[in-house]
């Protein structure tokens, strides 16, 4: 053989050499089979654990790799996912679950009952709705390999949504090796029972996450409907390819090389919508909620009447306008609930929906406002954010209030926030954010907390509103569920515990190629092919 | 020559010593925290505390640093507080795009810009000249970024010569993949690289045309081209390949733009996203790693200027 190529001219050695590369080329690669939908992400994949993070795309990886005991339906309604039937005693304290024939994990190792009580009480620790839960559980056991019982001390109203819950942090089950890692560290292994398996090998932080089809996976029969019913892999493979650039992963949907897009940014899906060979639409029925926090532990919003003055100056449609931009995708909405939603009501909303800055300077002056400065964190990374945050600025100067815009990262931000300093060593009195709007669909949700050892940042203290609080938890119909709501409501709006500054839609692009897209607020990719 | 390099190596122990204490200091008294960024909107200050705690950001500054050096003195750059990969296989699978990207860029505006600037310094103050100097002033002046956009928007979206965004390994996907992938940001950053090489060259090689010893050349009877070649360029050399070295570790470090518009997976791109989510172990790990390269950089260079002017001796 080196004979012969001692022979070869110098140009044949080069051609074959170029040749052999080029034969392994994807082009060359074109006839194989092998489906392959290519996702840009709404942002990169950085860490694997969805319980211990609760970034949306590290939850979203869970969905791709994990399965769930229940899940939410379009109609927020839990049904069983991973579980085939379930009782309850008539005395609501023992709940009965017993899983589906045939779930099996990526390792090939069946899905065991213990598997889901070590995959729970690591969730319950991390979890809010999770630690809530914990509260009530007495004991959390599996008699055999299929059937787990969980036992409460005193009934409970939101047991199926709390295991069943859409967003961060998902209860997904792991195997039980897994599951026993300590809440607060990270997992290393990544192995699920979901319709898709990680290929860990070929994860690029900060570019690359790639998915094949777990072909030992056992859909439901029902059909799909948001987090519930049947979850067929019609594709071999996904790649998500994260791109830090909003212009190229648009140039990128324009000329073919990817076939979906999450999240573009409002203002460029005009100019994907005027390319036929793609369809931009809303995806996510419930959106996101713009919020405006204040810090209720220091001057001057330690005054809940200077705090709902300063809510009566903020105009939903200048926040929208300002940071959302395109009319069609965005809403007012002055329920604390998103609107659309079951406990969507309208209780004590009119000091949201006021935008008056002459009834807001009134309101400020009857609440004896000293011109404390308002020290407002403005996350300048963050474009709708930063936007939120000077129209604040504006708003409040406008009412009569004295702030001081300080510019900073979103890091720099969240660091900040958790302190509770005076302004002088750290402390802040307003920052911005939103909630997508599954996160915020209850009471349950720390944004609604009034418990200042247990809330959110920002600390709110309402001794009803944690009742209600309580009560909703223990609620069992819809109806009593949604008069808790609107207790919940009017106290939010009387202690003026943040000011919501509308719902956004980000919608998603896609080639014409694209099927089966589920109308949901997480982003799934089983049931969609590439055609 | 050898005592030198031995010199040169033996110095680079203290200035990376100083630049991990910088590096480490600088991180750790800057706003931010890896644990707020971990825990999200949902934690309480509790679960913030209690992640700082695991990640080990709450024990003494002191204690921290003398962890992290004794974890640079087994070779262990850390480990990702997010992806919880080794800094090393991080860098790893960033350092070949970035690398074959400041290569092709560094060969394409060399072989342009020299000769480029040769011939503008030979022909000084004729209308060549004046065209070399203002594509130099062009290039300099348009950001990176809309010449990317302008070259993506041509090449790729209208004439769909080639493809918009991405990396292919030349090594796995095949020299054709690779090449039409690179091509785009080469081109990109070699117009501020050739206009920087160009005018270095140009300045250089007029001043070196003026010395006695090409009028000798001259008078001598060589022609004009190996005057130009043989004599003024060799002797110009020093400074232009001062320049190139400085590009060359500015490219492997410094090329963010470049690699977001072309969504390149880089070690630019890692230091950024790196730094905006507080990843103290990759920052603090890339920027050693920087170091070394700019450290190594400048060795070579240094070295290479006794090869191009004997009269340099060390």
């Amino acid at each position: 053989m080196l004979s012969q190529i001692g022979k070869m001219s110098r140009r044949a050695v080069m051609a074959a050499a170029l040749a052999v590369p080029l034969a392994a080329s994807p082009f060359a690669l074109q006839a194989n089979a092998e489906t392959v939908m290519r996702v840009i992400p709404h942002a990169d994949l950085k860490n694997l654990d969805p319980i211990w993070t609760t970034a949306y795309i590290s939850r979203n990886h869970g969905y791709m790799i994990y399965d769930t005991l229940f899940a939410m339906d379009e109609n927020f309604v839990p049904r069983p996912q991973m579980v085939d039937t379930w009782t309850t005693s008539d005395d609501g304290l023992v709940w009965t679950f017993v899983l589906r024939d045939g779930l099996k994990f990526h390792d090939g190792a069946p899905v065991t009952g213990e598997d889901v009580v070590a995959s729970l009480t690591r969730w319950g620790a991390r979890d809010g709705m999770g630690q809530q839960l914990f509260g009530v559980i007495d004991t959390l056991e599996s008699p055999d390999a299929k059937t787990i019982v969980m036992t409460l001390t005193e009934p409970y109203g939101l047991v199926l949504e709390s295991i069943g819950k859409i967003s961060s942090n998902v209860p997904f089950i792991m195997p039980k090796r897994i599951a026993e890692t300590d809440p607060f560290e990270q997992i290393s292994e990544y192995v699920g029972s979901g319709p898709f398996v990680f290929q860990a090998d070929e994860w690029v932080p900060g570019s690359k996450v790639v998915y094949t089809k777990f072909e030992d996976y056992i859909p439901r029969d029902e059909p799909v409907s948001a987090a519930a019913g049947g979850k067929i892999a019609k594709v071999d493979k996904v790649i998500w390819q994260y791109f830090p650039d909003a212009t190229t992963a648009m140039n990128a949907l324009m000329a073919g090389e990817v076939d979906f897009y999450e999240a573009p940014a409002p203002d460029l899906a005009p100019i994907l919508a005027s390319n036929p060979d793609i369809t931009v639409e809303v995806n996510d029925p419930l959106g996101s909620i713009g919020f405006a926090r204040f810090n209720h532990l220091l001057p001057p919003f330690d005054n809940a009447d200077i705090r709902r003055a300063a809510i009566m100056a903020m105009k939903q449609e200048d926040y929208l306008a300002a940071g959302i931009g395109d009319p069609q995708f965005w809403k007012t909405c002055y329920s604390v609930f998103p609107c659309g939603t079951p406990l969507e009501n309208d209780v004590g909303s009119e000091v949201m929906a006021t935008g008056d800055t002459e009834k807001a300077k009134a309101a400020l002056e009857a609440a004896g406002y000293d011109g404390t400065p308002v020290v407002i964190m403005q996350p300048t990374d963050i474009a709708v954010l930063s936007a939120f945050s000077l129209v604040t600025a504006e708003k409040l100067r406008d009412a009569g209030f004295t702030v001081q815009l300080e510019a900073m990262d979103w890091s720099t931000l969240t660091s900040r926030r958790a302190l509770k300093d005076p302004v002088g060593e750290g402390g802040w009195n307003m920052f911005h954010t939103w909630w997508i709007g599954a996160d915020v669909i209850d009471p349950m949700a720390i944004a609604f907390s009034g418990n200042p050892e247990k809330g959110w940042f920002g600390w709110a203290e309402d001794a009803e509103l944690e009742e209600a609080r309580a009560a909703f938890a223990k609620a069992g119909s819809l109806e009593e569920k949604q008069e808790i709501g609107r207790k919940v409501q009017e106290r939010l709006w009387a202690i003026g515990a943040s000011g919501e500054l509308g719902q956004f839609f980000t919608p998603v692009a896609y080639r014409n190629n694209v099927k089966g897209l589920i109308k949901s607020p997480v982003m799934f990719f089983w049931n969609m092919s590439v055609e | 020559m050898l005592y030198y390099i031995f010199k040169r190596v033996l110095m680079t122990i203290p200035v990376m010593v100083i630049v991990a204490l910088f590096v480490f200091l600088m991180l750790r008294l800057s706003p931010g925290d890896p644990a707020a960024v971990i825990a999200g909107d949902y934690a309480t200050a509790e679960d913030v505390a209690r992640i700082r705690e695991q990640l080990g950001l709450s024990e003494p500054i002191v204690v921290q640093f003398t962890k992290w050096l004794g974890q640079l003195a087994q070779g262990d750059l850390g480990t990702s507080i997010f992806s919880n990969k080794p800094v090393a296989e991080l860098i790893a699978q960033r350092i070949e795009p970035t690398m074959l990207l400041a290569l092709t860029t560094i060969i394409f505006s060399v072989l342009v810009a020299v000769p480029l600037g040769t011939l503008a310094a030979y022909r000084a103050g004729s209308w060549i000249d004046r065209v070399v100097m203002l594509f130099s002033v062009g290039g300099f002046s348009v950001p990176v970024f809309v010449l990317g956009y302008v070259l993506i928007y041509i090449l790729s979206l209208n004439l769909k010569l080639l493809p918009v965004q991405g990396y292919r390994s030349p090594f796995t996907e095949g020299i054709g993949p690779f090449f039409a992938h690179i091509t785009l940001p080469t081109l990109t950053l070699s117009v501020i690289f050739i206009a920087l090489i160009a005018r270095m060259t140009r300045a250089s090689v007029i001043e070196v045309l003026e010395e006695d010893y090409v009028r000798t050349a001259r008078a001598k009877g060589q022609s004009e081209f190996k005057v130009l070649m043989r004599h003024a360029l060799r002797n110009a050399a020093v400074p232009i390949i001062t320049v190139i070295g400085i590009g060359i570790a500015l490219l492997i470090g410094g090329v963010v733009v470049t690699e977001s518009v072309f969504n390149i997976p880089g070690l630019g791109r890692l230091v950024l996203d790196a730094v905006l989510a507080r990843d103290y172990p990759i920052i603090q790990g890339l920027i050693l790693f920087f170091s070394f390269i700019y450290i190594v950089l400048n060795l070579l260079i240094d070295l290479s200027y006794s090869l191009l002017d004997p009269r340099i001796r060390y």
